[in-house]
């Protein structure tokens, strides 16, 4: 009896260095997502995050290293081959990006239309199906600037996931949400992800959402990746840096000073220089 | 020393600009091939371009209109008072009419359009760029540029000759009203003037390329600076201004060149 091979992780990431110009972005990152996981990338603000989004979706291109997704070098992709990999991916942007000429409906439909040939009438019932899922079919007929933020971001979140995608990619999904919306958001990608089979990356820098949700977390630092592990591993973590960020402690590996002149000195306090007053 | 210095500077800015401005051009060049190749969709789904079409040429016909009514009134007026004194003034309705199908119609046009309908485009794209709406539809396989920016694209190219030529007969409506009404020429002879004076083909036809032309260079400016804006607020106003600008500042080159082409004289 021979065991069946382990299936392959649905996205890698080996060794990736970016840079926009001379600015290093991701230094070496080697990272997998394995298929069904909802695993979160965690990390201060511009350290990379949404960039390796952004690679593993192939809008943009690393500069060393491979992103392979399902296998696929992302990088060798020509334009037909990366739109027939995007078909199988979701993305939620960081503020939802519905399109704001769009109704619900129509922002939930756009893909079904522009991808497949069902009837208007199948297409009514999957939206209202989909928007059903999220709590909001009720809001179809709206406009999004007619939405509240945690609205807008659950009808992306319905957008999203309107193709039955196998990769579901989350940019920022809670920020600047209330606590009610947040929670909401938080279990619909867990239930999302569990219902339809999927796979989810969560770029975030909400420890306490996450550590909730996600079976597998990985922190970026200055390009690299700093700590990494499951959410009862990323707690008991003494790794400094992850540390500092889930206990959110003020001053760490991270500093709270931006690296400036000494104090004293800036001040004028204690300058030999200075002619001392009559 | 401090003079040397000054002017090299001059002279960097200037060789820095230089270069931009043909890196732009270039960038432009290559943006107005991609629409041309992307155009399949525009065609096939032709409710796209039609909701456009409406957008930048129905919504601008008020403006188009009464611009081109005034004009052709005022245009009248002028040529009558230099007419007369040549005895002259039965052939009024060729000068308004000459003057507005050859050159007024689709120059005034054209820099109607782009303040009207031009700086609308970018604006749009710009925001879409700004608020990542092309990159959410990039990454749902849909190409940006074959849905939002051809779609516009061609209604720019296809409204353009249509508000020029609507442009030119309400100026010449314009001019009719004020040659028999206020001044009172005979309609008889106003008319039968203009018809033995105005050659279809050199004179109307020259008036149609003219504002084909003028709508392809509004068409691909406006696309461009919006898919090319910087996407934040600043850089959205930015280049809705650069479309204004460089719109009428092509425009007008692009006339004197077609011109220069069309006289039979030259």
């Amino acid at each position: 009896m021979s065991t069946l091979p382990p299936t392959p992780p649905l996205v890698e990431i080996e060794n990736v260095d970016f840079a926009y110009g001379k600015r290093a972005i991701l230094k070496g990152i080697s990272l997998n997502v394995q298929r069904g996981n909802v695993v979160a990338i965690m990390g201060g603000s511009g350290c990379g995050k949404t960039t390796l989004l952004r690679l593993i979706g192939g809008q943009l291109m690393a500069s060393k290293g491979v992103v392979r997704v399902n296998g696929q070098d992302v990088g060798s992709l020509d334009r037909e081959g990366m739109y027939q990999m995007r078909r199988k991916m979701g993305m939620l942007f960081q503020f939802g990006a519905l399109f704001t000429d769009m109704t619900v409906f129509d922002n939930i439909a756009f893909q079904l239309r522009e991808h497949t040939d069902l009837p208007e009438d199948m297409i009514h019932d999957l939206v209202l199906m989909k928007l059903n899922a999220v709590g909001l079919r009720g809001t179809a007929k709206l406009f999004p600037s007619e939405l509240s933020g945690g609205m807008a971001r659950r009808v992306a979140l319905a957008r999203a996931a309107v193709l039955d995608p196998t990769l579901i990619m989350y940019d920022e999904p809670f920020a600047g949400l209330d606590p009610i919306s947040l929670a909401v958001v938080g279990q619909s990608i867990r239930k999302l992800n569990d219902a339809l089979g999927a796979t989810s990356i969560v770029v975030t820098h909400d420890v306490v959402e996450s550590l909730q949700i996600v079976d597998y977390l990985y922190f970026i630092s200055d390009g690299k990746i700093v700590g990494q592990g499951t959410p009862d591993e990323i707690r008991a973590s003494t790794e400094p840096y992850v540390k500092q960020f889930v206990h959110a402690e003020m001053d760490g590996p991270v500093p709270f000073h931006y690296p400036a002149k000494n104090y004293a000195e800036d001040l004028q306090l204690s300058t030999p220089t200075q002619p001392p007053r009559t | 020393m401090m003079i040397m210095q000054n002017l090299s500077r001059a002279i960097r800015n200037l060789g820095i600009r230089g270069i931009d401005t043909v890196l732009r051009g270039g960038a432009m060049a290559r943006f107005f091939w991609l629409v041309l190749t992307q155009s399949g969709m525009s065609f096939r789904r032709l409710r796209l371009t039609t909701r456009e079409i409406y957008f930048s040429g129905v919504m601008s016909l008020v403006i188009i209109m009464v611009s081109g009514l005034f004009i052709g009134m005022v245009l009248g007026l002028q040529g009558f008072e230099t007419l007369q004194h040549y005895g002259a003034e039965e052939t009024m309705g060729v000068l308004v009419a000459l003057s507005l199908v050859r050159e007024l119609g689709p120059v005034v046009t054209a820099l109607l359009f782009a303040s009207r309908a031009g700086s609308a485009i970018t604006a749009e794209i710009g925001l879409m760029k700004a608020t990542e709406q092309l990159k959410a539809m990039d990454m749902m396989a849909v190409d940006p540029i074959a849905r939002v920016v051809a779609p516009r694209f061609w209604a720019g190219v296809i409204s353009m000759p249509l508000l020029a030529a609507l442009f030119s007969a309400m100026g010449i409506f314009g001019g009719y009203l004020v040659g028999t009404v206020l001044v009172g020429i005979d309609p008889g002879v106003f008319w039968s003037n203009m018809q033995a004076a105005v050659d279809f083909r050199y004179d109307v036809m020259s008036g149609i390329v003219k504002s084909i032309v003028f709508g392809i260079a509004i068409s691909v400016i406006a696309t461009f600076e919006g898919f090319d804006a910087e996407p934040t607020a600043e850089g959205v106003s930015r280049a809705t201004t650069r479309t204004v600008v460089t719109s009428a500042l092509t425009v007008l080159a692009l006339d004197l060149l077609l011109t220069g082409f069309m006289l039979r004289s030259l």
